[in-house]
């Protein structure tokens, strides 16, 4: 038990490397911030692509990249990006290489979830909109994505988290976020008390927001 | 063919490299498999454990099994594998690279299997149990027989995706030097001095992981016809 709290709960070693951490933390927070938008953003293109578009060979570009991208685990292509770049002659900076990967894995996620929302929008809304002289790209954007969004905000929100808990594996190229700072702080201490504080400080910030998620989750069931 | 041409194929596409080192990627995709299959395994049969104890609806019961289905799914996975790869050998239980991948994916993946089953679980009205008790069932042979077949054929399109995306996880086992696909190519790739390994690893999660993403938009699409 004396080893355990040594090890894990060790107060004095939390209070060394706290600030440290935190700077880890305030990265993870801007990394989420920078790739969360940048995927949905994305994700509602290929959703548009996929619903709207006439050409059938769009439509099976879209579904292929969409499930390409969904087969490959995430930290894979961050290490192709990261390390295969450079072969390639294209030395991406470690943010970039970063947004990259993430970018081109959460769009896919995100592509799903607003078809999925795209599709529960009634025809006739669309139908409504134009006979009322909306050109097509203003009934999307007043009415059908709209409602689209609003149908599954739930899952939205839940890649969100999903995204946030992912930037851990950014650790793996010394991105220096909430992880790898615990990582190298644990290697400085010669103890993993550092990582068992990063694990309080991912339920502090992800715990609220999964609780938040279940309620719009059981407000969408009861409706 | 261009010297640039050939320059591009030399260093992705090696045909030396990737034939001295095949092997490895081989029996990388083995131990992918073997994790993948024993996440799945334990993983899906904790979390219908945990859904079922949550239904009996004793306080004690639930509680602990709330808390333990929020914090696996707001910690990253890659942090829970940590933990436990230096946690458990502190507590007398030192574990080769697979428990722990296998122990840590298990528990983030039961989590959410108890969520959905949970959710599944709510969805069956309160009054279908009562009328199988009420024709002399027991309470577990009444959730036996007709709360979860209606319960587990809700969760089953959620439960497939969150299946898929946590068995690819497995790759997260690298950083224990667990010897599955991306493990074994980065070694190649660097024991090489060429990314052809890294190369063959994401060929060699496509042929595991790209059936499964097929199948699963298949399932999403005729699951509720039936």
């Amino acid at each position: 038990m004396d080893s355990l709290i040594q090890n894990f709960f060790n107060l004095d070693i939390y209070a060394q490397v706290f600030p440290y951490l935190l700077s880890g933390l305030w990265t993870t927070v801007w990394l989420s911030a920078l790739v969360i938008p940048l995927g949905a953003a994305a994700g509602l293109a290929l959703a548009l692509g996929l619903t709207q578009s006439g050409s059938r060979a769009v439509r099976w570009g879209i579904v292929a990249f969409i499930d390409f991208f969904r087969a490959f685990p995430p930290l894979v292509l961050l290490i192709l990006v990261y390390f295969g770049g450079p072969f390639l002659g294209v030395e991406l900076g470690k943010v970039a290489a970063v947004a990259l990967a993430f970018v081109l894995n959460n769009s896919s996620y995100y592509a799903e979830v607003f078809r999925a929302g795209l599709q529960g929008v009634a025809k006739g809304q669309m139908e409504a909109a134009r006979s009322t002289g909306l050109t097509r790209g203003q009934a999307l954007r007043h009415v059908v994505v709209p409602q689209a969004v609003k149908n599954v905000l739930p899952d939205l929100v839940g890649n969100a988290i999903e995204i946030v808990k992912l930037t851990s594996i950014a650790s793996v190229v010394a991105m220096p976020e909430l992880l790898r700072a615990a990582r190298d702080a644990q290697s400085l201490v010669f103890n993993p008390s550092p990582v068992m504080l990063a694990a309080f400080m991912y339920l502090a910030l992800l715990w609220p927001l999964t609780r938040w998620l279940g309620r719009l989750e059981h407000r969408r069931t009861r409706r | 063919m261009t010297a640039g041409d050939s320059g591009f194929l030399f260093t992705f596409f090696n045909p030396a490299v990737a034939k001295q080192y095949a092997p490895d990627i081989a029996a990388g995709m083995l131990v992918t498999v073997g994790v993948g299959l024993a996440v799945v395994v334990t993983g899906t049969l904790l979390g219908l454990a945990l859904a079922v104890a949550r239904a009996l609806g004793r306080r004690v019961l639930a509680w602990p099994i709330v808390a333990f289905a929020d914090i696996m799914r707001s910690l990253p996975p890659l942090v829970v594998l940590i933990v436990l790869y230096f946690g458990l050998p502190s507590l007398g239980l030192p574990l080769s690279a697979f428990a722990v991948t296998w122990l840590s994916l298990s528990l983030v993946l039961a989590a959410y299997a108890e969520e959905s089953i949970w959710a599944g679980i709510c969805a069956v009205p309160a009054g279908q149990l009562e009328a199988a008790r009420s024709t002399g069932m027991r309470w577990w042979q009444a959730m036996r027989w007709v709360v979860l077949p209606q319960a587990l054929s809700r969760a089953v399109p959620p439960l497939t995706n969150r299946i898929i995306s946590i068995t690819k996880n497995t790759a997260l086992g690298s950083v224990v030097a667990l010897n599955e696909i991306l493990n074994n190519a980065q070694g190649a790739s660097s024991h090489a001095g060429n990314p052809t390994p890294l190369m063959m690893a994401a060929f060699a999660y496509l042929v595991v992981f790209l059936p499964l993403v097929v199948f699963s938009r298949w399932l999403e699409q005729h699951w509720q016809r039936r």
